[in-house]
């Protein structure tokens, strides 16, 4: 691996153009995909998708947050914002997973959940503490990456599983660094010292006890060799979807809430 | 001691050239100006549009339950540090100091008319009413205690979102307790969800949200995303009653609109309903 970059670094990475999307990876990593649609209550979010493929030959179910690769894919997916319709769909292919006994992996890549009128309205709020508290007892495998940002609610959205992944520069981060700068100081232009002080790299997240693992980019980021990264993290899934179906469900319930309970700093 | 919070027109008498005149309340919803006596005699309601404001969790335990019922689970526990970040120790300690809160939620066991319930109440006042490790624990055990003992929880809600200070921990502490009441759920609890100023950001998108019953007060903020953050995006002006509770109410995320002075009586028919009756004396 490189030296280490620095979280700012990192965050500029990650907005390199160029650097792939779930998009590009499905193809790279996957077979037979069906894309599915729709949430059957409001609408089709394109900020999220959904649906069933094969990896290594196993039928599995991939839900992930889109970006777009340029400024028209971006409109489509709403620069992967999704709105309460977006993570309804969502719940929605997960069940199906369990139902048809297929693991679950998703894949988290946004700035968070929409912040708009309509979003409110549909109950944004209530989408996501939906999704939270059911794939907490889901009784299939979930295995979560995050490939570039993972932006608050609207990550966790699909971070509730039994194992959460970074890419090496990926971020997770309670609010984008800017949103922090702006609340915590009313200055948004400190979002560089905020991004440092946040703790919001793939090593601080295994370290809070958020991630358990790092998959290597190539040098120089993702975007230099998609299919380099592509093998690591399919890499990474191959090993790590049969370890989980192996397990008996109930004690893979009973671990993935205990690595979320775990997580808190207090003293009494 | 809530002067901080209210925007209070301060009695200014004792300065020679003015005259008396008694402290007056302004209501944050219709800008109204009333008497302070008249809007505490209301139990925190503004008299000219029924903005229900807020109170300490005191206040509300003790408006809420049986007298000498309360007992408090978990009382000891402070908040840490988990990214070193910079004041963040001081800053609770002085919170600590002047609310004589030790964070944001207070909990513990009591009876609402005899029914047995496991009760959480956010205080705005200590940072907020924000998440951090300390509001998710102790709201975790609660759940995790209800459950254990088969008692329906209540829990009042006042946030204004996630605790920055905690960063990605905070954040965390979302699926903690929508993991806890999820269980909580499973287990056949009932859990009613009472939604009072403000109820926003993490707390709204996650255990706020999943209550079997959803009540709030009236005229109290209720939302997901910041207004000015959505003013931002959108470039206008939201109206007025955008995310109160009757907007959410009209949207179909609240059950009922309740008034404080209601309150007790609709708590202690629902946790009847549900089969929690008093214990036998
Ligand atoms: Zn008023």
């Amino acid at each position: 691996m490189e030296d280490k970059r620095t979280a700012w670094e990192r965050l500029q990475l990650i907005h390199t153009k160029g650097r792939p999307t779930i998009k590009d990876y499905i193809p790279q990593i996957f077979t037979d995909w069906y894309e599915m649609h729709g949430d059957r209550l409001f609408g089709d979010d394109r900020a999220i998708i959904g649906g069933i493929a094969r990896l290594d030959g196993m039928p599995v179910t991939i839900i992930a947050e889109v970006k777009g690769r340029d400024l028209n894919e971006n409109k489509a997916c709403n620069f992967a914002m999704p709105h309460p319709e977006g993570y309804r769909k969502a719940l929605r292919i997960a069940r199906q997973a369990e139902k048809f006994h297929r693991p679950v992996i998703c894949f988290i890549d946004t700035p968070g959940a929409f912040c708009g009128v309509a979003a409110e309205e549909r109950g944004q709020g209530e989408a996501i503490a939906k999704n939270i508290a059911e794939f907490m007892t889901l009784r299939t495998p979930i295995v979560s990456i995050v490939l570039g940002e993972g932006g608050s609610g609207g990550a966790l959205a699909l971070g509730v599983c039994d194992e959460l992944a970074m890419l090496e520069n990926a971020e997770y981060s309670v609010l984008s660094p800017r949103g922090f700068a702006s609340i915590l100081w009313k200055d948004a232009s400190r979002e560089q010292e905020a991004s440092e002080i946040m703790k919001i790299t793939a090593e601080d997240m295994v370290r809070l006890g958020v991630a358990e693992a790092i998959i290597e980019e190539p040098l120089g980021g993702a975007h230099n060799d998609l299919d380099k990264i592509s093998e690591n993290i399919k890499e990474y899934l191959s090993q790590k979807i049969p370890e989980k179906c192996k397990k008996d469900i109930d004690v893979l319930l009973k671990e993935r809430y205990t690595k979320f309970r775990k997580i808190g700093a207090f003293t009494e | 001691m809530f002067e901080d919070f209210f925007n209070v027109v301060k009695k200014r008498w004792g300065e020679g050239e003015e005259e008396y005149k008694p402290p007056m309340f302004k209501c944050p919803r219709c800008q109204g100006l009333s008497p302070l006596s008249k809007y505490e005699e209301l139990r925190r309601v503004c008299p000219k549009c029924n903005y229900h404001g807020r109170l300490s969790s005191n206040e509300r335990i003790a408006i809420t339950v049986d007298k000498e019922s309360f007992r408090e689970l978990n009382g000891r526990m402070k908040g840490a540090d988990p990214l070193n970040f910079p004041d963040y120790p001081e800053k609770q300690a002085e919170l600590r100091a002047s609310t004589g809160l030790s964070d944001a939620v207070i909990t513990g066991t009591a009876t609402i008319k005899g029914s047995p319930v496991v009760i959480g109440v956010m205080d705005s006042r200590f940072m907020m009413g924000s998440m951090g490790s300390v509001v998710g624990e102790k709201i975790t055990r609660a759940f995790e205690y209800a459950t254990e003992h088969k008692l329906p929880v209540v829990m009042f809600t006042a946030s204004g979102g996630a605790r920055m200070q905690e960063g990605i921990v905070s954040l965390m502490q979302m699926a903690k307790t929508s993991g806890a009441v999820k269980l909580h759920s499973e287990a056949g609890g009932l859990y009613i969800s009472v939604m009072t100023d403000p109820t926003t950001g993490g707390v709204t998108a996650s255990f706020a949200s999943l209550g079997d019953i959803i009540i709030a007060e009236p005229k109290v903020l209720i939302g997901f995303a910041g207004r000015r953050v959505i003013e931002g995006t959108i470039k206008q002006k939201l109206p007025d009653d955008f995310q109160l509770a009757e907007f959410m109410y009209s949207k179909g995320f609240v059950d009922m609109i309740v008034e404080r002075r209601k309150l007790r009586s609709v708590l202690s028919h629902l946790l009847k309903l549900h089969g929690y009756t008093p214990k036998e004396a």
